[in-house]
């Protein structure tokens, strides 16, 4: 049932930019789909390993600005004398360099912080996202500090027969994020279905039992940590070059909060929780911008994470899945129910 | 030297605010095993309602001041009642999600009622610096710590010397032989996150009148908060106190010697250095890391 709901999504998602032509509501649901991306890295640790990362967001910033720089480039002096000199290049290459440093940023904070855990490990992952922002903050050499770093070129990519091509409009950004989205899901359905999903999700239901089988906790821990950063880092790049603005602003915990909020909403631990919540609440702006502030908007956020958190503490997939469950008498009822269901979801 | 003398009054300063958020949060945590995110919503609701109590109602400073903390004594009351008591059997992750969400609530709720713009809180203290040798200190900054000084000791004796706190002590140990003992637990936590809840009020009430008040300006505190309460071990009361002064002295010689722009970024160096070197915090009694 709710693995019919990633291929829908796509079909669906696919076929919208043929019908809408509104640039307001293209721009939202590139956002959304960016910020679905990080929330499906997030439910990697938050909802399959049970680690609350709430630095998420310093990820999604480094790759931003990872990819943002290596296409600009910089010229910075380092202490000792030391100079680093870059000339600017492919916005592809700041897309594979946003990937690879970022993953490993979130395997060098998973070996450290995984050797804590609970409450130490969402302060420690909140401490490292500060850091990174004061820096991007006050670096001000390498990344124009408050100033931003402006006039970044847009994704550039390579097209058999027609040479590179540079993704100036909204459509092509659509297609593209739509595309990281699409691999990004494969990847960690993939993953979560291999044995190393089922060692994650040992670790996550009784860590001792699963030490008790073998399984390495903290190798585990820090692959699922790698992935997960690699590929908010790869959303951030998406966003640095379609907006093509950034400023230290990327690094606000709001962002962490959206993300958790996507994640929890739609259901942590499941496949389609952070793609249903991911869209919920990228949508969830566009609806109410002609009806409220910015902060009264806010309010209603965390009024809806209280909401959920009280009545479907484990999400909208995990409840409407018992909810379809319980509205199928008989097995044989089973192929009846699917459409019903999965046209119920979005 | 003068320099460095001057530093170091204005971390003492500085340190009394930083253990009295430290000593709110830690006492929600080792009681109640509740990571309070609304902890810097509540310091920015006391910064308002000093300024509310002193502008808006033309209150006496030394009236205001009272009624600000007792003001967040019962927003944290109310939060307790209605968004914690029934969760009490939940696991640490969603308490914490949930104090996010209401968190989020609290400061948009600030930003939307106040606006953007810094309000200003008078204070009926001269602003001529009382000068002593070579360092200046202002009246407002020694009232500051005259008064955190004072609500530390309130709460040591609270803890240590009244039923209360030994009701809320023995919780700490273990709150069902606690229940068994005759002790009202529920009630006891509603105290401590009241409690709690006041002393970071208090924080924003002392500290508002000395800078601005603005809705963000939690932010940094509850990391703040947190940095201490890592440092000193989450749930020691005296490791708390002890560590808002380590981190007021960090950032200010930090800032003083090293680079103004990283102050901020002391407290959350400390936090990843403490728990990388020592994870239980330097000062930790027991252990209960949920």
């Amino acid at each position: 049932m709710t693995r019919f709901i990633a291929p829908l999504f796509l079909v669906v998602f696919a076929l919208v930019p043929l019908g809408l032509k509104d640039p307001y509501l293209l721009n939202a649901l590139i956002i959304t789909g960016i910020l679905t991306i990080c929330a499906m890295s997030l439910n990697l640790l938050l909802g399959f390993t049970g680690q609350l990362s709430l630095g998420h967001v310093a990820f999604f910033g480094i790759g931003a600005y990872v990819s943002a720089l290596t296409a600009l480039g910089f010229d910075v002096s380092l202490p000792f004398g030391l100079r680093i000199t870059h000339e600017g290049g492919a916005p592809l290459v700041g897309f594979v360099l946003a990937v690879a440093l970022t993953g490993l940023c979130g395997y060098l904070i998973g070996r450290l912080s995984f050797r804590v855990r609970g409450a130490y490990f969402v302060i420690v992952t909140i401490s490292f996202a500060e850091v990174v922002r004061l820096v991007a903050l006050n670096w001000v050499e390498l990344t124009q500090g408050p100033l931003a770093l402006t006039a970044i070129p847009n994704m550039v990519l390579p097209v058999p027969g027609l040479g590179d091509v540079a993704l100036r409009s909204k459509m092509q950004n659509y297609y593209l994020v739509l595309a990281v989205a699409a691999v990004s899901y494969l990847v960690i359905a993939r993953l979560v279905a291999s044995r190393f999903g089922r060692a994650m999700r040992g670790l996550k239901e009784n860590e001792s039992l699963a030490l008790s089988l073998g399984i390495n906790a903290t190798r585990t821990l820090t692959v699922a940590a790698t992935l997960s950063a690699a590929m908010a880092g790869a959303a951030g790049s998406l966003y640095a070059h379609y907006i093509r603005i950034i400023d230290p602003d990327v690094f606000l915990f709001s962002y962490t909060v959206t993300m958790v909020i996507m994640v929890v909403s739609g259901g942590k631990g499941t496949l389609a929780g952070p793609l249903v919540g991911g869209i919920l609440f990228g949508l969830l702006p566009v609806a109410l911008r002609p009806v409220m502030a910015p902060e009264a908007q806010w309010i209603v956020y965390g009024a809806i994470l209280i909401a959920i958190l009280f009545l479907m503490p484990r999400g909208i997939v995990p409840a409407l899945e018992s909810l379809a469950l319980r509205l199928r008498p008989a097995p044989e009822a089973k192929s009846a129910a699917k459409p019903a269901e999965a046209g119920a979801n979005p | 030297m003068d320099q460095l003398l001057q530093h170091i009054l204005n971390a003492l300063v500085l340190g009394g605010t930083y253990a009295l958020l430290g000593i709110g949060l830690t006492l929600i945590f080792g009681i109640m095993n509740v990571v309070n995110f609304t902890h810097g919503a509540l310091y920015t609701f006391g910064g308002y309602a000093m300024y509310l109590a002193a502008v808006a109602l033309g209150l006496n400073f030394f009236v205001a001041l009272p009624v600000a903390v007792v003001a967040g004594l019962l927003l944290g009351a109310f939060i307790e009642f209605t968004l914690l008591r029934p969760l009490r059997r939940s696991d640490i992750d969603t308490t914490m999600l949930v104090m996010i969400g209401a968190g989020i609530i609290m400061q948009s709720g600030t930003l939307w009622i106040f606006g953007g713009v810094a309000k200003a809180v008078p204070t009926p203290f001269p602003a001529q610096p009382l000068v002593i040798g070579p360092v200046s200190l202002s009246y407002v900054n020694l009232f500051v710590l005259g008064s955190a000084i004072a609500l530390i000791a309130i709460t040591y004796f609270t803890i240590n010397g009244t039923r209360l706190g030994r009701a809320m002590r023995a919780t700490f140990q273990d709150h069902d032989t606690a229940a068994l003992m005759g002790v009202n637990v529920s009630l006891i936590y509603t105290a401590t996150f009241a409690i709690g809840s006041a002393l970071a009020a208090a924080a924003g009430a002392l500290l508002g009148p000395v800078y601005v008040v603005t809705p963000q300006m939690g932010e940094l505190a509850a990391v703040k908060a947190f940095a201490i309460v890592i440092l000193g071990g989450l749930g020691s009361i005296s490791g708390a106190t002890i560590g808002g002064f380590i981190l007021a002295f960090a950032e200010e010689l930090g800032a003083g010697y090293i680079s103004s722009g990283y102050r901020d970024a002391m407290g959350f160096l400390i936090i990843i250095a403490v728990l990388l070197v020592k994870p239980t915090g330097l000062f930790a009694r027991a252990e209960r890391i949920g």
